[in-house]
């Protein structure tokens, strides 16, 4: 008898059309820090929400928001030891947190995940049909040729090339974005009421990631699925989603219809992640000498057998910004490089300041080393772990200029206030710092050597938005105080209008749009700059649509 | 900061006893009841309120003997595992640093090493060289110098490849800047681990040795020697020989158990102050 009233419970909920309600939700961890007693942080604290079915919430909000953290709790689960300690996730008219046993039931069946990187999650042994239909089998949703046709079927609808014949292959023999879509069908195939996609884009390059986008969006139309899309990305999730929560710090600052809150944002941390990149950045013209000339370089991997930058010839000027732009693998990185002499060109010269460089980096002066400095993309390992800010800081002053003692520790601390941090922080070690400190510690670093030219690589493609905003505002303004040169390396060309003078657009090695910020810009384009530039994911909802519909060139990732 | 009631029970239990051991090897003449060759009693005497353990197989006093023991037992296995760890560890990121032929040829060599099994090695190289506290310290610190080597280099590969090594490369630092101020602090944790375990392998290896007879040289002994010396009172049911095998044990667990704490202690790799 007891059955009778619960099914009807079950029904009533599925006639509303809510299929996921999540009342006073509370997570919480305890934290080990060094040399502390163990103590609880509250990670969700009292977030309501609910998902009507077939329609798409978007979660929102930096690192450490808890968005992951709340998607993951609508299937029950507390990823690295996190508790669930108060609240209700009521999942199709029932409760499922008092229930452990119904929680194997439900996930791969109900609700189904897709990670932010498909590529370690899935099994490099099986091929992808056995992986796509194995929650299907073990639910026992279907036999096993239903499910293939399905998966197909499936395939067919994300616009995977060959979805016949896809299944046969190995996760490593498709290509990071197919991998993406391969695993939405997994997500799909079981026929869930709800999927949680957990960052499926971020991992992408710009050019692919639109395609990953519109195909998750038509599956989504198609299948009538219900969705949780968690990411940090406003413009990204604006096109996908029919309302938006924004989350910080484990709190619900906003929630409301995507138009509603692109458009009219209430909350001014709502308002700052719209109006995140408007910075305001004057084009400088190029100078008649100019501090660096890249002259048709040629560089390869694997002693001349892998080319990866062919014939490239740059300028940058001092005190300017060239902002070095593609996706990866189109050799951005490898320019920088070999200006730097890590990877000694095969042909071509780089003058630095009017005197040729060596192009190994065991050949060049001291002095030519300091003048060149270099900002990596991962600030965590681009600092000694074992060494104190003051020591990463005060390194290149004594090894450049020979500074000790105190006047070395009187220059750390100056620095230290030019990074906005202050001389307290010289005793910290970089675990002890948050991801926006610990780059602003290596822009540090290098100013310390008072150089000419600094490459900054990918500096805030690891950062939050408004972070790395504040880390662009720093690296501008230290640009008009000591007039230092940028190589900026980025694939994010809202940074590069931002803060670029000039604009190099690179595709597979080789240079295919180079000049001012504003003539790059300004159209007629190549077809590859008007695929990277239509591809940047705008503010606006129905953008998707328009970029999909005017595009001239297919992207190399699809 | 270091908090006694945050250390474990069995790593307490480790700490002490290692802490007697040294203790006996450090202060041996004052603690020792009787000198080490003096003979004092009958062979083989039975434990008594003279002779706490009894006497040995010439009737000295085996109490004495043992604390002295642990002294030349202690004093070759640190020597030796010190030299293996400064040889291993330079080498090895040397290794690590270079690359290319260097690393090469260094590394086969060393496998060419370690493809001899090193008890047999010793006993041909001790039996050609005259049986020195020197010769022996060296002979084990370089046999051991190979699995250090293995290991700094492995570690010190990884460690090679993170961005600040390559900022310090493209800062202009020396070879020497590299290793020790960029890869050494960010070794020590495995190595530390591995350098117990190291000297409890030294510590059987001498015992091992000498009880061969090619160790330490009478009248001195150490407990493997010692082991030998009392081996033949077993079939009469004379437990002497027993002591000193006991020792080697019971120094091999207590250090293995220090070891383990303080593996799980850095094996932090977030760095920094390291974990509680």
């Amino acid at each position: 008898m007891a059955e009778q009233p619960r099914k009807k419970v079950q029904e009533a909920a599925r006639g509303t059309g809510t299929l996921l309600d999540i009342r006073n939700l509370r997570i919480e961890a305890t934290v080990y820090p060094p040399g502390e007693d163990p103590k609880n942080v509250v990670i969700v604290d009292d977030v309501s929400l609910t998902v009507e079915r077939g329609k798409v919430l978007g979660l929102i909000g930096e690192s450490g928001a808890g968005k992951s953290t709340i998607g993951l709790s609508s299937m029950g689960y507390g990823r690295g030891g996190v508790r669930i300690t108060g609240g209700e996730v009521v999942l199709n008219g029932r409760d499922i947190l008092g229930d452990e046993r119904g929680l194997r039931k439900l996930r791969g069946k109900e609700v189904c995940y897709v990670a932010q990187s498909a590529a370690a999650a899935f099994n490099p042994a099986h091929k992808l049909m056995r992986q796509v239909v194995e929650a299907t089998l073990e639910h026992g949703v279907s036999s096993r040729e239903e499910a293939e046709k399905r998966a197909v079927d499936l395939f067919r609808q994300l616009s995977l090339p060959d979805p016949e014949n896809i299944g046969d292959r190995y996760p490593h023999q498709v290509s990071g974005g197919q991998l993406q879509r391969v695993m939405t069908a997994m997500a799909l195939c079981s026929k869930p009421d709800l999927i949680v996609f957990d960052e499926p884009t971020t991992a992408l390059d710009v050019t692919t990631q639109i395609d990953v986008l519109a195909a998750i969006k038509k599956a989504i139309r198609d299948t009538g699925v219900a969705a949780l899309y968690i990411t940090h990305d406003l413009a990204v999730v604006a096109q996908v989603s029919d309302d938006i929560m924004v989350l910080r710090h484990g709190k619900t600052v906003e929630w409301g219809d995507t138009r509603q809150i692109i458009e009219k944002p209430k909350q001014d941390y709502t308002k700052a992640l719209v109006s995140v990149h408007a910075i305001d950045h004057e084009e400088h013209a190029p100078t008649p000498v100019p501090i660096l000339t890249v002259d048709n370089v040629t560089a390869s991997y694997g002693g001349g057998r892998v080319k990866v930058l062919r014939d490239v010839s740059v300028d940058i000027h001092p005190g300017q910004t060239l902002a070095v732009v593609g996706e990866s693998g189109s050799g951005k990185s490898t320019l920088a490089r070999a200006i730097t002499g890590l990877l000694p060109p095969e042909s071509g010269s780089i003058t630095f300041d009017g005197r040729t460089l060596a192009n190994r980096l065991a050949d060049r002066p001291k002095e030519d080393l300091r003048q060149l400095q270099m900002i990596y993309q991962m600030a965590d390992v681009a600092m000694n772990p074992r060494q104190t800010v003051g020591t990463i800081i005060g390194r290149p002053l004594e090894f450049y200029f020979g500074m000790r003692g105190a006047e070395r520790n009187a220059r750390v601390a100056e620095l230290l206030d030019k990074i906005e941090m202050g001389k307290g922080f010289a005793d910290r070690y970089p675990a002890e710092l948050s991801g926006g400190q610990k780059q602003r510690v290596c822009i540090a670093r290098a100013l310390a050597a008072k150089p000419k030219l600094i490459i900054c690589d990918e500096v805030t493609s690891a950062l939050d938005p408004l972070v790395a905003n504040g880390i662009l505002k720093l690296l501008l303004e230290l640009q008009a105080e000591e007039d230092v040169a940028y190589l900026f390396i980025t694939h994010d060309l809202a940074t590069v209008r931002a803060i670029a003078d000039s604009i190099a657009v690179m595709y597979r090695g080789e240079l295919v749009r180079y000049g001012p910020k504003g003539k790059v810009l300004t159209p007629p384009f190549d077809a590859y700059t008007d695929l990277l530039l239509s591809s940047v994911p705008e503010m606006e909802v129905g953008w998707l649509e328009k970029a999909i519909s005017n595009r001239r060139m297919e992207a190399a990732g699809n | 900061m270091l908090d006694l009631k945050r250390i474990p029970l069995s790593a307490l239990i480790g700490l002490f006893l290692t802490a007697l051991f040294l203790f006996a090897a450090l202060f041996a003449p004052w603690i020792a009841p009787y000198g080490n060759g003096e003979i004092v009693g009958d062979v083989w005497g039975p434990m008594s309120a003279t002779h706490l353990l009894g006497t040995d197989n010439l009737g000295r006093d085996l109490l004495s003997r043992m604390i002295y023991g642990a002294r030349i037992t202690i004093f070759i296995a640190v020597a030796a595992t010190a030299l293996s760890f400064i040889l291993g560890s330079v080498l090895g990121f040397t290794a690590a640093v270079i690359g290319g032929w260097i690393d090469q040829t260094m590394s086969r060599f060393v496998d060419l090493l370690m493809s001899i099994p090193t008890l047999i090695f010793a006993l041909v190289v001790l039996s050609v060289l005259p049986s020195t506290l020197i010769t022996l310290i060296l002979v084990m610190g370089i046999l051991d110098a190979t699995r250090v080597y293995r290991l700094a280099r492995a570690v010190a590969v990884d460690i090679n490849v993170m961005d600040f090594v390559e900022a310090a490369k493209l800062r202009g630092e020396g070879r020497s800047w590299i290793i020790f101020r960029e890869i050494l602090p960010n070794a020590l944790s495995p190595l530390v681990a591995e350098l117990g375990l190291r000297f409890i392998f030294a510590v059987l290896f001498l015992s091992a040795l000498s009880f061969l007879g090619l160790g330490v040289q009478p009248p001195d002994a150490d407990w493997g020697g010692m082991v030998k010396e009392n081996k033949d009172g077993i079939v009469f049911g004379i437990p002497a020989a027993l002591i000193p095998a006991g020792a080697i044990a019971l120094l091999a667990i207590s250090v293995n158990l220090v070891a383990d704490w303080v593996l799980n202690r850095t094996s932090d790799l977030k760095g920094g102050r390291g974990n509680g």
